[in-house]
């Protein structure tokens, strides 16, 4: 038996009916009075001078409301990180991707908008083109940006220990490379938003499928010049984003000045061809790591190179870079570790940040790396990594505090889960088995511009009757259940029942929330959320205290009724005046009914008003003092294991998936059902990445398998079994001891499954994805040695 | 052109255009938002609907293709009192997270049922093969989906 109430519960989550029965509003079932349909210009060419722009052709088509470029818009520049501001929402002087805005149109419907950009005409005369990371550093190559020569978008040099002094202690020391492909996050919702400027008031309200309603907020009140207090951004449903919505895009912005111009709604949408060329998922990464480790098996030092292809602008780019080395600082005891990163600028689509972000093509490289030396020393790869695991209270050499790692759990439960110890090396040829580790931030632990800003806050407010507490927050649902996750907090936090509890969120009037990254969520709005009925239920108490006579810590609320821990008072007064209120309501409470949380709740009402609970939640302060110290520092960080079984077919070089057993330490499991669903869904996303996914380009930089038929993700038939496990430790700054899953659970399955296909064919690959003719070229290759 | 067919239960004549696609009509003139578009070349299958029992995707139909069909949307599949047994086994077995798939991935799922009372669950992952979800792996839906035929063999 749980020793909560309400978390720790597989609860139904309170979106799905809406969610299963079509009633669930997406941003493409919004529309608005006399709206306009918004259309984007976009750059056919990957790298070009913009010349001139003749728009009149387009101004003059009938229904044709509005032409902006950036004559209109201006040259503010913008980005994610206000350390590289690269983008304006328009191009100007020249394109960079095949995708580039050069202008937008807002017209009576889509059609009209349509037609009105492909009247606009633009001159070109176009540069070199710079596709890939190589023709991008070479000498005397031309630069995308003025004011980063050579190409070089971010560089990121650390240190910490001493590297050669590690490798010198190490009788073993190992160098791979290792690459994977770029992404797409194929959420299967488009983006789209819907403007609406008020001439009148001033005031701007985006809704927008985005992940992070504040920060969105921000940029339209800097690029589009107004107050953030007149800017309002509202989250529908949102039909997932996994990082990619993750920042404004010029979509949005578009509909915003579109809507500024005109007076009215503007309601644009990607298409799927957009969203590929939108890009923003997950880079390729080209990683060298060199390893040393004693005979024992004692880990000595890791340096490692890597190259980022960043594409047009920087987006998260420079987080990126900075993740791909820091988050190997665990969750292995590693003393020295040298990093050197390059993130370089390429003419495609930006690439940002996706699930597991910066971290998991990184430790796909080294966790295959582990497993090579664990097999040179002749150690059982799972004994190697127990051997070098952190536990609690560890900190890592580039200062990341292991507040609770319930790694070794992890560990154990999967072996016996999956049955290591009979099947690892075992097994029959074309046969195999492999694992891996991986961990990941709970919550970045700044805030991706410079300040002091609380990354959360929470209002709980008490309807009249006393019956619900309305909980609203800002932050954003966008599929992981976040919704159900602080409803099942307040109502833990306030001891009243699930059905309780009402809440709205992914609103920016509701307060300040940084919204769905980094795995925030959970324990930053969690905390929040928990800090708010908190305040609601002591005011409650309070009031009763002063009705009662009875001390308030003498008394709880625990499933909606009033807990007297003492002698229990005489309340019939209470309970007259309440039904008095009441009178010819079929549910007032009986005579012998415990005294009730609603009871209690309108007394307060009548005590002092609406009551009103306040919560807000920001981190200590956190990690070193070196030079991007901040990228990787959270207050907490969830750990996965995994083990994947296999079979390969060394013919053909098909792989098949057969199993996957899967562990995350995720602290306190606040929804179980959610958690497995974040585990289930990041071994699907991992595994689409090990074996189909990739973007691909033309020799003009377009892409060509921008669709969901050539760019490939797994079908249900592709989808192995997967066991999931959760693991608990208890976080100490993580609200009743949760921490995230959404993320670090991806980290184990491409390694994973890459040492499961060296089990079963004695083959290292190491460039992504997994393809027949990958594994099979790979097994030629190996037999001619 | 003049058409008439069935939509959720509800004759309907209606003067279209001939390059309507059923994607639009639902969704514009009869406010049935349900139907979610996410590719709209037929990829996806998140806009699957119901044409007499069948599941179909509607932005790859034109709407003269419904002449004289029976059409259920996600909106027509349960009475509005008692959910569907897929719709309320989604719910009890967490099978939704963002739930843009959800409408798509539930009809195709019913109309398959209906057909395979006793299905094994490769079959199952086969029926859902075409719709694409990027949130959950698949698991909890194909448990959601042995459920729910239990649930409608006993019914």
């Amino acid at each position: 038996m749980s020793e909560y109430n309400v978390i720790n519960s597989r609860a139904s989550r309170i979106d799905t009916p809406d969610k299963s029965t079509g009633r669930a509003v997406f941003i493409d079932d919004m529309s608005m009075p006399g709206m306009l349909y918004g259309a984007l210009l976009q750059s056919p060419l990957a790298s070009a001078k913009i010349l001139s722009i003749d728009t009149s052709a387009a101004e003059n088509l009938p229904g044709v409301k509005a032409v902006v470029t950036a004559k209109e818009a201006g040259l503010v520049k913008y980005g994610v990180s206000p350390a590289r501001y690269d983008e304006t929402l328009f191009c100007h002087d020249k394109v960079r991707y095949v995708g580039d805005e050069i202008a937008a149109v807002a017209a009576t419907d889509l059609e009209t908008a349509m037609e009105a950009v492909s009247l606009i005409k633009v001159e070109y005369e176009e540069l070199p083109l710079l596709l890939t990371i190589d023709d991008a550093m070479a000498e005397g190559a031309p630069v995308l940006h003025e004011k980063y020569p050579g190409n070089v978008c971010a560089e990121v040099h650390q240190e910490f220990g001493d590297v050669e002094a590690g490798f010198k202690e190490s009788d073993l020391i190992k160098t791979q490379t290792f690459r994977n492909k770029r992404q797409d996050a194929a959420f299967i919702e488009p983006q789209g938003c819907l403007a609406r400027y008020d001439p009148s008031s001033g005031n701007l309200t985006l809704h927008s499928s985005t992940q992070v309603p504040h920060y969105v907020q921000r940029t339209l009140a800097m690029v589009l010049k107004l107050p953030v207090g007149k800017v309002r951004v509202v989250k529908p449903y949102v039909g997932a984003g996994f990082g990619i919505k993750a920042a404004a895009n010029p979509m949005e912005l578009s509909a915003c000045l579109l809507s500024m111009k005109t007076g009215k709604p503007v309601k644009m949408n990607y298409s799927r061809e957009q969203v590929f060329m939108f890009g923003r998922a997950r880079h390729q990464f080209t990683h060298t790591m060199t390893t040393g480790v004693k005979k024992d098996g004692t880990l000595m030092a890791l340096k490692h190179e890597c190259y980022l292809d960043g594409g047009a602008y920087s987006s998260f780019g420079i987080a990126t870079v900075y993740y791909a080395g820091s988050l190997l600082g665990g969750p292995y005891k590693l003393p020295n570790m040298k990093y050197d990163g390059y993130r370089i600028y390429t003419n495609k689509p930006a690439c940002g940040a996706q699930r597991g972000h910066g971290g998991v093509a990184a430790r796909a490289c080294w966790e295959q790396q582990l497993d090579i030396i664990s097999e040179e020393l002749g150690m059982d790869p799972l004994e190697f990594r127990l051997k070098n695991m952190m536990v609690t209270g560890d900190i890592t050499c580039n200062d990341l505090n292991m507040s609770s790692l319930g790694m070794r759990e992890c560990i154990d439960a999967i072996k016996e889960g999956a049955g290591w110890d009979a099947k690892k090396g075992r097994l029959p040829k074309g046969k195999g088995i492999g694992m891996a580790c991986g961990f990941f931030v709970s919550g970045a632990g700044y805030p991706i511009y410079r300040s002091d800003t609380y990354h959360g806050t929470v209002v709980i407010k008490l309807t009249e009757d006393g019956g619900t507490a309305l909980v609203y927050t800002a932050s954003a649902e966008i599929g992981q259940g976040s919704d159900t996750t602080f409803a099942m907090i307040a109502a833990e936090a306030l001891g009243i029942l699930l059905e309780n509890v009402r809440l709205e969120s992914g609103d920016t009037d509701f307060g300040v929330d940084l919204g769905a990254y980094s795995s925030r969520q959970t324990l930053m709005t969690g905390h929040a959320t928990k800090e708010a009925a908190e305040d609601v239920k002591r005011q409650v108490l309070e009031v009763l205290s002063e009705e009662l006579k009875i001390p308030a810590e003498d008394m709880d609320i625990k499933n909606a009724a009033i807990v007297f821990k003492k002698e229990k008072p005489d309340f019939s007064a209470m309970r007259t005046r309440y039904i008095k209120e009441h009178r010819g309501w079929s549910d007032n409470p009986a005579e012998d009914d415990e005294l009730s949380f609603r009871e209690a709740s309108r007394i307060a009402f009548l005590a002092r008003g609406s009551i009103v609970g306040t919560g807000k939640y920001k981190p200590h302060e956190l990690g070193g003092k070196f030079k991007g110290a901040a990228v990787g520092t959270s207050p907490a960080y969830g750990c996965s294991a995994q083990i994947v079984e296999v079979s390969v077919d060394e013919e053909t070089g098909k792989i098949l998936i057969e199993k996957v057993t899967d562990a995350h330490d995720c602290g306190r499991a606040i929804n179980r059902t959610s958690v497995e669903g974040q585990m289930e869904g990041s071994v699907s996303m991992g595994l689409g990445e090990a074996m189909y996914e990739e973007v691909k380009f033309d020799g003009k930089g377009r892409v060509i398998n921008s669709d969901l038929a050539e760019y490939k993700i797994p079908t249900s038939l592709d989808m192995p079994p997967v066991e999931p496990i959760i693991v608990e430790s208890n976080e100490p700054n993580g609200p009743f001891g949760a921490k995230e899953v959404g993320e670090g659970a991806i980290m184990p399955t491409i390694p994973a499954i890459l040492n499961a296909v060296y089990d079963a064919i004695g083959v290292r690959i190491r460039e992504l994805p997994l393809t027949p003719e990958r594994v099979y070229m790979s097994i030629r290759e190996k037999e001619k040695e | 052109m003049l058409i008439s067919f069935c939509l959720n239960g509800e004759l309907k004549k209606l003067n279209i255009s001939p390059n309507r696609r059923v994607t639009d009509l639902l969704r514009e003139d009869f406010g049935l938002t349900g139907t979610k578009e996410g590719c709209g070349t037929g990829e996806c299958g998140a806009c699957t609907i119901l044409a007499d029992g069948e599941p179909r995707l509607s932005c790859l139909m034109l709407a003269a293709q419904l002449e004289g069909k029976k059409i259920v949307t996600i909106e027509g599949l349960s009475d509005g009192q008692k959910l569907h047994p897929v719709q309320q086994a989604f719910i009890d077995y967490g099978a939704v997270q963002c739930g843009f798939c959800s409408p798509g991935m539930i009809l195709s799922a019913a109309a398959f049922l209906r057909q395979t009372p006793e299905p094994s669950r490769d079959q199952i992952r086969e029926s859902i093969s075409g719709n694409l979800c990027r949130c959950t792996g698949y698991q909890k839906i194909v448990d959601a989906l042995e459920a729910a035929a239990k649930i409608m063999q006993e019914e």
